[in-house]
C-alpha cells in the first residue's frame, strides 16, 4: 500500500538530492576512498614494472637479447656506451645459489625443531631471535662481514678450498687464490645465506605446524620414530610449501644489496670463480648509478633493475602459490 | 592422499633409535648454529661502537676525512625527517587498505590486493630505489629527502597494510555490530570503533615498518643521497633570516639532498680513514639500538595485545 507513492517520490527526486541521499552517511564516500587505496597498491607494482620498462628502452632497443644472455666474452663499456649484464647475472645467481645451499638445512633444521620438538613455552622466543636475525639492517651485515666475517671465517675457508681448484671440472668454481681480504662471490654467498635463514624458517615452520595431527599421529603408531615420522611423513607433506619458503628465500637473495656490494668485492671479472671477487645485479647498479656517465649507462643499469624485478616477482608468485597449496588442502580447523 | 611410509628391514631397532636421535640433536644444534650471527653481530657493534660514543659524537656534523672528533648529526636529523615524512605517507593509504582488504577478503580486488602486497613486499629494494628515482628525481632534476621518503614509504607500505588487515580481523564482530545496531555508518564504525580497537595492534605494525625502513640503505642511494652538511637548524634559521616564509624553509628542507644512518654508515665503512672506520661502528651501534628497540619493544607489545584481543 505504501511502497507506489514512495517510488514515484524518489522518481521526483532531482539528481542534487539524490546525490546528497546517496553521499548523507557518507559511506559512498568512504567505501570509494578505501577502494582507492587499495587499488592504489596494484597502481604501485604496475607503475615500478612499467616506468623501469619505459626507462630502460635505450638499452632495450640498442642490445636487445644479448644484453642478458650468456656470454664468455662480454663488454661493460660505459666511454663505449657497449653493454652486456652477464657477469653481473652470474654473479647474483651464483650467490643466492650458495645462499640457498647453505641457508635449507640449516633453515630446515630450525623449522623442525621450532615445530616439532621444542616446548611451547620455548617456542615464541626462539621464533623472535630468528626473526630478529632478518631485522637486522643489511648495511650491518656488510660492516660485520668487511671487518670480522671475511678475514675470521671467508678468508680461512678460502684458502682451505683452494687446493680443490686443481681438480678438472670443479677448477671452474674453485679457480683460486682468494683475495688477502676475502671478499669474493663466496663471501656474498655466505652473508646472503646468514640472511635469508630467517624467511625460510619461518616460512617452513609454519607449513610444519599446518600439518594436521593425524599425519603425525598415524606415523608414530605404525611404529615410526618421531625422527622416521619428520622426514617420511611430515616433509613430503609440507613439501610444496617448503619449497615456496625456499623460493622466498632465493627472492630475497637475489634482491639483496648492501651486504652483498659491500663483502662480494666489485670487480667486473670473466672468472666463473667463487673464490674471485664479482659483482652482483644490486651492487653494480648500487655502485654505478649515482655516477653513470650518459643516457645510455643509465638506461642499461635500469634495464638490470627491470630483470631483477621480474626474476622476483615471478619468484614471488611461485612461492605464494605452493604456500597457499599447502594452507589449502590443510582444514582450517585443525591449523594451529 | 597415501603416503608410502618406508622403513628399511635392514634397518635394525637400535640404528634407527641412534638416527632418531642424532638428527633431533641436529635440529636442535643447527638453531643454536644459525643465532651465533646474530650475538656475534650485536656483541661486536657493541664492543666496538660503544668505544667512540660520547655527546660529541651526536651533536656535530663530520669532520674533513682524516680529521679526528665531530659526529654524526647530520644523519640523525635525515633519519628522523624522512622516516617521520615516509611514514606520513605510509600511514594513511596502508591503513585505509588495509579496511578494504579485510572487509572483503574474498573479492576479486580484495585478493589481488593481497598479492600486490606480498608482491611489493618482495620487490628489491634498490628497485625502488631505481623507481624513486625515474619517478621524482628524474622530474624534479635534484635529490631530495621527498624523493627519499617516498622510496622509503613504499617498503613501509606491505607491512602496514599486512599487520593493520591481521589487527581489524582480531577486532570482535559483535563491536561492528553493536555499532551498526545504533545507526553508526559504515565509516564511522570503522574509524571510532574498529580502528581504536586495534589501534595497539596498527600503531605496532607501523613501527615494524618504520624499523624495517629506517635500515634501508639501498632505495636512499639515488633518492636522499646523502648530505655531509645538512642541519636543519642552520637551514631553517638562514632561511628565516633571508625573508623568507617558515613553510618555504620547511619546503626547502625537504628539497634538499639528506643523510640517513646506514647511508653515512655504508660510505664511512668504504673509506680507507681509520676515524671514519671506528665513527662507522658507532653510526652501526646508534643504528642497530634504533631498528632492534623498536622492533622488541611492538613486537612484545603486540604478542600481548594479540592475546587480550583473542581473550
Amino acid at each position: 500500500m505504501l511502497n507506489p507513492p514512495l517510488t514515484k517520490q524518489h522518481k521526483k527526486l532531482s539528481l542534487l538530492d539524490r546525490a546528497r541521499r546517496w553521499l548523507r552517511h557518507g559511506d559512498v564516500p568512504w567505501q570509494i576512498l578505501i577502494f582507492l587505496m587499495a587499488f592504489l597498491v596494484l597502481i604501485l607494482v604496475t607503475a615500478i614494472g612499467w616506468l623501469m620498462w619505459q626507462e630502460s628502452a635505450v638499452s632495450r632497443e640498442k642490445f636487445g637479447w644479448t644484453f642478458i644472455m650468456p656470454a664468455n666474452e662480454f663488454a661493460w663499456n660505459p666511454i663505449k656506451s657497449n653493454f652486456q649484464s652477464w657477469p653481473f647475472i652470474y654473479g647474483t645467481l651464483v650467490t643466492s645459489f650458495v645462499a640457498v645451499v647453505v641457508a635449507v638445512p640449516v633453515s630446515l633444521g630450525i623449522a623442525i625443531f621450532l615445530a616439532e620438538l621444542c616446548p611451547t613455552w620455548l617456542r615464541p622466543p626462539i621464533s623472535w631471535l630468528i626473526e630478529l636475525l632478518a631485522a637486522v639492517p643489511s648495511v650491518i651485515y656488510g660492516l660485520w662481514g668487511i671487518f670480522v666475517f671475511l678475514p675470521v671465517v671467508v678468508a680461512p675457508l678460502g684458502k682451505a678450498l683452494t687446493p680443490l681448484g686443481t681438480l678438472p671440472i670443479v677448477n671452474i668454481f674453485l679457480e683460486g687464490p682468494m683475495p688477502e681480504s676475502g671478499a669474493s662471490r663466496l663471501a656474498a654467498g655466505l652473508i646472503l645465506a646468514i640472511m635469508i635463514i630467517p624467511t625460510i624458517a619461518a616460512v617452513s615452520r609454519d607449513v610444519l605446524l599446518a600439518i594436521p595431527n593425524h599425519q603425525r599421529e598415524a606415523s608414530l603408531a605404525l611404529g615410526a620414530t618421531q625422527w622416521e615420522t619428520i622426514w617420511q611423513v611430515l616433509l613430503p607433506y609440507g613439501l610444496s610449501g617448503i619449497l615456496g619458503a625456499v623460493i622466498l628465500g632465493l627472492g630475497r637473495a637475489l634482491g639483496e644489496t648492501m651486504a652483498v656490494t659491500m663483502v662480494i668485492g666489485n670487480s667486473i671479472s670473466s672468472s666463473y670463480s667463487l673464490l674471485g671477487p664479482g659483482y652482483n645485479m644490486s651492487s653494480i647498479i648500487a655502485n654505478e648509478f649515482a655516477e653513470a656517465v650518459n643516457a645510455v649507462h643509465l638506461s642499461a643499469l635500469i634495464e638490470i633493475g627491470l630483470v631483477l624485478f621480474v626474476m622476483t616477482f615471478v619468484l614471488n608468485i611461485v612461492a605464494r602459490f605452493l604456500v597457499w597449496q599447502v594452507a589449502r588442502k590443510t582444514p582450517s580447523e585443525v591449523r594451529t | 592422499m597415501t603416503l608410502p611410509l618406508i622403513i628399511r628391514p635392514a634397518a635394525n631397532k637400535t640404528l634407527r633409535k641412534v638416527t632418531n636421535t642424532v638428527m633431533l640433536s641436529l635440529t636442535a644444534a643447527l638453531t643454536v648454529v644459525a643465532l651465533v650471527p646474530l650475538f656475534w653481530i650485536i656483541g661486536y657493534i657493541i664492543y666496538q661502537g660503544s668505544q667512540y660514543i660520547n655527546l660529541d659524537f651526536f651533536t656535530q656534523l663530520p669532520r674533513p676525512m682524516g680529521i679526528t672528533g665531530g659526529g654524526i648529526l647530520h644523519a640523525l636529523e635525515g633519519t628522523l625527517i624522512l622516516t617521520a615524512l615516509a611514514a606520513l605517507f605510509a600511514v594513511p593509504p596502508g591503513v585505509l587498505a588495509a579496511f578494504y582488504v579485510a572487509y572483503r577478503p574474498n573479492t576479486p580486488l580484495g585478493v589481488a590486493v593481497r598479492f600486490g602486497t606480498d608482491v611489493l613486499s618482495g620487490v628489491p629494494s634498490i628497485v625502488i630505489g631505481l623507481f624513486g628515482y625515474a619517478l621524482i628525481v628524474k622530474q624534479q632534476g635534484n635529490y631530495s629527502a621527498f624523493a627519499g621518503a617516498i622510496a622509503m614509504a613504499i617498503l613501509m607500505l606491505p607491512t602496514i597494510i599486512r599487520t593493520t588487515e591481521e589487527m581489524i580481523k582480531l577486532v570482535p564482530t559483535s563491536l561492528h555490530e553493536a555499532s551498526a545496531a545504533l545507526g553508526a555508518p559504515d565509516w564511522k564504525t570503522s574509524l571510532s570503533v574498529i580502528l581504536p580497537a586495534a589501534a595497539n595492534g596498527v600503531v605496532t605494525g607501523i613501527l615494524l615498518g618504520v624499523a624495517r625502513a629506517s635500515g634501508e640503505t639501498a632505495p636512499l642511494l639515488f633518492t636522499a643521497l646523502g648530505n655531509e652538511r645538512f642541519e636543519v637548524v642552520r637551514i631553517v634559521e638562514g632561511g628565516l633570516a633571508s625573508g623568507r616564509s617558515l613553510p618555504e624553509v620547511l619546503l626547502n628542507v625537504i628539497n634538499q639532498p639528506v643523510d640517513s644512518l646506514p647511508l653515512t654508515l655504508f660510505k664511512y665503512a668504504s673509506q680507507p680513514f681509520p676515524e671514519r672506520i671506528q665513527q662507522a661502528w658507532s653510526t652501526a651501534l646508534v643504528l642497530i639500538l634504533l631498528v632492534l628497540m623498536i622492533n622488541i619493544l611492538s613486537r612484545l607489545w603486540i604478542y600481548y595485545q594479540s592475546r587480550r584481543l583473542q581473550g
